[in-house]
């Protein structure tokens, strides 16, 4: 399967074929950093090899398209409940510089004791199943290949039906999961003799598969009451996963702790969450660090998540770390939707990028606060374990509700998660080897009668399916309702028939998102608000953020709803678009004519920068073809544009023109069009406009021949100055 | 019995940790969770649950489906200690079946008796 950048995914080909798909490989892939790479006009510090298509940061277009990628992984979480629409938002994904992509369980999969089968569809997330993931993978496969980096995929091993999840995942290709007996005892409910027996062996697989695992302590942080004051016994919470994760024999390079800041602003983030991060690195010195960005305090304004994850990321540059994970910034108010996953990626590869090689100019200090906070949450960590022990171990400790308490520890509330150790889903499943048990597979843990042979447990009857893959029983579907062939009938029948609709998370949704500034006080604002956008024609209009602006002048609402409005895509009047003429092509017909080009910025207006891509020689401008360029720089009066095409007899004029306050830009353009006529230059002269608000379309109905947006660059302008004196010429 | 409330007794409390170099916390936090570690994983190499044995058949080439029918029965029958994998590689050998062919015959419901031999 093979993906080009101007069609869309065919998820009706990713899902051709499946029970024969086999992943490429297993395990999981770092990026490979490049100290001293230089990129564009930069020499960054901290980054891995570029990508073969992505969509670069808006700000690179002042730097050449550049889009240097940072040296750590970078995380997205999708999972919509229709796996087949988040394939599409993958790919967007990717090409904005994920390449590890998460994906949530449907909501209950933790207490199904045994796998799913087919393709239903989830709640907050997607139901785990052979075929979903084999699909994903196979598609993922297929995005890797058009952006040019390996892309690891996520999910989750944990609830009753882990070791089953573990193989399914070792088998199918599974790159990082989450496995954490602690989550499924504190968090889940289920018994916690069941989780910890099942997942040594969960554990046993995951390893020999190259599984990258992620614990499950930043839960507490996001549990707690006052989240920072649980650091102690994250420590604690990380160091028992750990552990077992190596007894069960996970090798720590493939132990991801994950980290999550605890706070956020207006607290003093810095100094609560820099200490905590720097004492998790030291303790936990050779293990794998996935820092998330927080959650716990999230409200739905995502200009302010986008801050603190901002922050967040600072922390992970200040300290070792290897993957860092993103929060879409809407995660406070709906399940995410497809462009705030993208904006999360953005969010922390920006930062990643503007703080490249901070570390080669700043140290953190080696005595005063920071050592001194680093210390104490060691040793509060350490009199976190020694109570354990006085009380009778792990599962005393949390029948005892020594977890998740909102005390400063020692300090204690008496509020913690109490679980039951004989209690809980799956309580009493637990059953003791008997003297000859035996597993004949390979990545078994524990007592194996079977193990003891020479060769491999499973050679007996020709290999298990870990060495065997063909043994794996593939099961297509098992519900002919609820299945993604009946879900795709209708965005595959839109789809041949030409039809759009706007969408934020699922095929056709049609949910638009509205900001409206309402200048009352904040109630009659709210009914105001709701009430213009049903009159805008939005079907349940519903506040997702306000922002109080003040108690009487104002709030500013967003309001989401749906547009139901389906167009045909062949009754949409497209802008004529017209391919360049080639560099030889435009040099060959300007360079012998000696053609004068007069250019400025009009109006008041000191915008230089786009002007000059389009005129300068070193930044791929018109002079490079013979075009006599005469720049007369920025807020220039239109009467002078004229007086210097009078004096050198130029047949082009281009206006830069990017202020549009009180529409200066419209005002410039056809004010320069009636000063041209008066002067008897329009008929002999190509007229050009350009800013980031020109359109052609504008340009031409204010009275120019063009205008050129965003992204245009030179040979845009030149060629579109050749054909129209061509055309001139002709016409004379 | 559920922890009691309790003021931040940390400045006491520390009294026995003032004096150790950073490494020796470490070492003493490391030596910690070891202890705490070691009966749970002492549990998990002598116990098994539905959940490992039906993995195991799963990776002995069955379907989810067939594994959970194969678990099911041999836990009703209070098998399961002797390991799913092993019941079912050694009703194969006897009966000169492939280990599929043997599961596929138990899912029938045959052979029961004498797997409870």
């Amino acid at each position: 399967m093979k993906l080009t950048p101007d069609r869309k995914l065919d998820v009706a080909e990713v899902l051709k074929d499946l029970d024969k798909y086999r992943p490429r490989r297993k395990g999981w892939t770092w990026r490979h950093k490049l100290a001293d790479q230089e990129i564009g006009p930069f020499l960054f510090k901290d980054t891995s090899e570029n990508l073969k298509r992505s969509v670069p940061l808006p700000a690179a277009h002042a730097f050449g398209e550049i889009d240097p990628q940072c040296d750590l992984v970078i995380t997205t979480e999708i999972a919509s409940g229709r796996f087949e629409d988040d394939l599409r938002r993958m790919r967007m994904a990717a090409w904005h510089g994920a390449d590890h992509i998460m994906v949530i369980r449907t909501t209950g999969q933790s207490h199904i004791d045994g796998l799913i089968e087919g393709t239903p569809e989830g709640v907050g997330g997607v139901p785990i199943t052979r075929k979903q993931i084999r699909a994903t993978r196979k598609a993922l496969d297929a995005i890797e290949d058009e952006v040019g980096r390996p892309i690891n995929f996520h999910s989750y091993v944990s609830g009753l039906a882990g070791p089953d999840i573990a193989v399914l995942f070792a088998e199918e290709g599974i790159n990082g999961a989450h496995q954490d007996p602690q989550y499924n005892t504190l968090y889940r409910g289920i018994n916690m003799h069941r989780s910890f027996v099942d997942a040594a062996e969960a554990k046993r697989v995951m390893a020999d598969a190259g599984i990258l695992q992620l614990d499950g302590a930043h839960n507490a942080n996001a549990t707690a009451k006052e989240a920072w004051k649980v650091t102690p016994e994250l420590f604690v919470q990380h160091a028992i996963n750990t552990a077992y994760s190596r007894a069960a024999g996970m090798p720590a390079e493939r132990i991801a702790l994950s980290t999550v800041p605890p706070t956020a602003p207006p607290a003093p983030k810095l100094r609560l969450d820099l200490p905590y991060a720097l004492a998790l690195r030291e303790l936990f010195d050779g293990y794998v660090f996935r820092a998330q960005q927080n959650t716990r305090y999230m409200e739905t304004d995502t200009q302010e998540a986008t801050v603190t994850h901002v922050l967040d990321t600072l922390i992970s540059r200040l300290v070792p770390t290897h993957i860092q994970s993103t929060i879409t910034p809407d995660e406070g108010r709906n399940i995410p939707w497809h462009y705030n996953n993208m904006a999360g990626v953005n969010a922390a590869r920006q930062t990643l990028m503007g703080i490249d090689g901070l570390m080669e100019m700043v140290d953190l200090k080696d005595d005063g606060a920071l050592r001194e906070s680093v210390r104490e949450l060691k040793e509060r960590a350490v009199l976190f374990l020694e109570e354990i022990l006085e009380g009778g171990g792990y599962y005393s400790a949390v029948e005892a509700g020594q977890f998740v308490d909102s005390g400063y520890f020692p300090e204690r509330k008496g509020d913690g998660i109490t679980r039951d150790p004989t209690g809980g889903d799956g309580a009493g499943t637990v059953i003791p080897r008997e003297s000859d048990y035996g597993a004949p597979v390979c990545s078994h843990f524990g007592n194996n009668a079977l193990a003891e042979r020479d060769g491999k447990a499973c050679d007996e009857y020709g290999g298990c399916t870990l060495c065997e893959p063909q043994k794996i029983q593939y099961i297509d579907e098992v519900d002919t309702e609820d299945n993604v062939h009946k879900r795709l009938e209708a965005p595959l029948a839109d789809r041949a028939a030409g039809l759009l609709r706007p969408e934020v998370e699922k095929h056709g949704d049609g949910i638009v998102c509205l900001t409206i500034f309402i200048p009352a006080e904040a109630e009659t604002a709210a009914a105001a608000a709701l009430e213009m956008a049903r009159r805008m024609g939005l079907k349940n209009p519903e506040i997702i953020s306000r922002r109080l602006m003040h108690p009487a002048e104002g709030t500013t609402f967003e309001i989401k709803g749906i547009l139901d409005v389906t167009l045909r895509i062949d009754e949409l009047s497209l802008p004529q678009t017209r391919e360049p003429l080639s560099d030889a092509e435009i040099e060959a017909w300007v360079r012998p004519r000696e053609i004068h080009v007069i250019a400025a910025t009009v109006g008041q207006d000191e915008h230089s920068v786009g002007l000059h891509e389009i005129l300068d020689i070193k930044h791929g401008g018109i002079e490079k073809y013979g075009f006599l360029c005469h720049d007369l720089g920025t807020s220039v009066r239109l009467e002078r544009l004229l007086d210097a095409v009078e004096e050198t007899g130029a047949r082009a004029v281009l206006i830069s023109t990017i202020v549009t306050h009180g529409d200066a830009h419209k005002h410039n353009m056809r004010r320069l069009e009636e000063l041209a006529k008066e002067r008897g230059l329009r008929g002999r002269l190509v007229m050009i406009a350009g800013g980031a608000q020109v359109t052609d379309e504008l340009a031409q109905a204010c009275g120019l021949d063009a205008g050129f947006g965003r992204g245009t660059t030179g040979r845009d302008v030149a060629s579109f100055i050749v054909r129209r004196l061509q055309a001139m010429a002709g016409a004379g | 019995m559920r922890c009691p409330e309790r003021e931040d007794d940390f400045a006491t409390r520390r009294k026995h940790l003032e004096g150790m170099s950073d490494e020796e916390l470490h070492a003493y936090f490391w030596s910690l969770v070891d202890k705490i570690v070691a009966p749970l994983i002492a549990e998990a190499c002598t116990h098994t649950t539905p959940s490992i044995e039906r993995s195991v058949l799963l990776r002995m080439g069955f379907s989810s489906i067939e594994a959970k029918a194969l678990v099911g029965g041999m836990n009703e029958r209070g098998l399961l200690g002797h390991g799913a994998g092993r019941l079912v590689l050694e009703l194969a050998k006897r009966k000169g079946l492939s280990v599929r062919e043997a599961g596929a015959e138990l899912i029938e419901g045959r052979h029961w008796q004498e797997l409870e031999r």
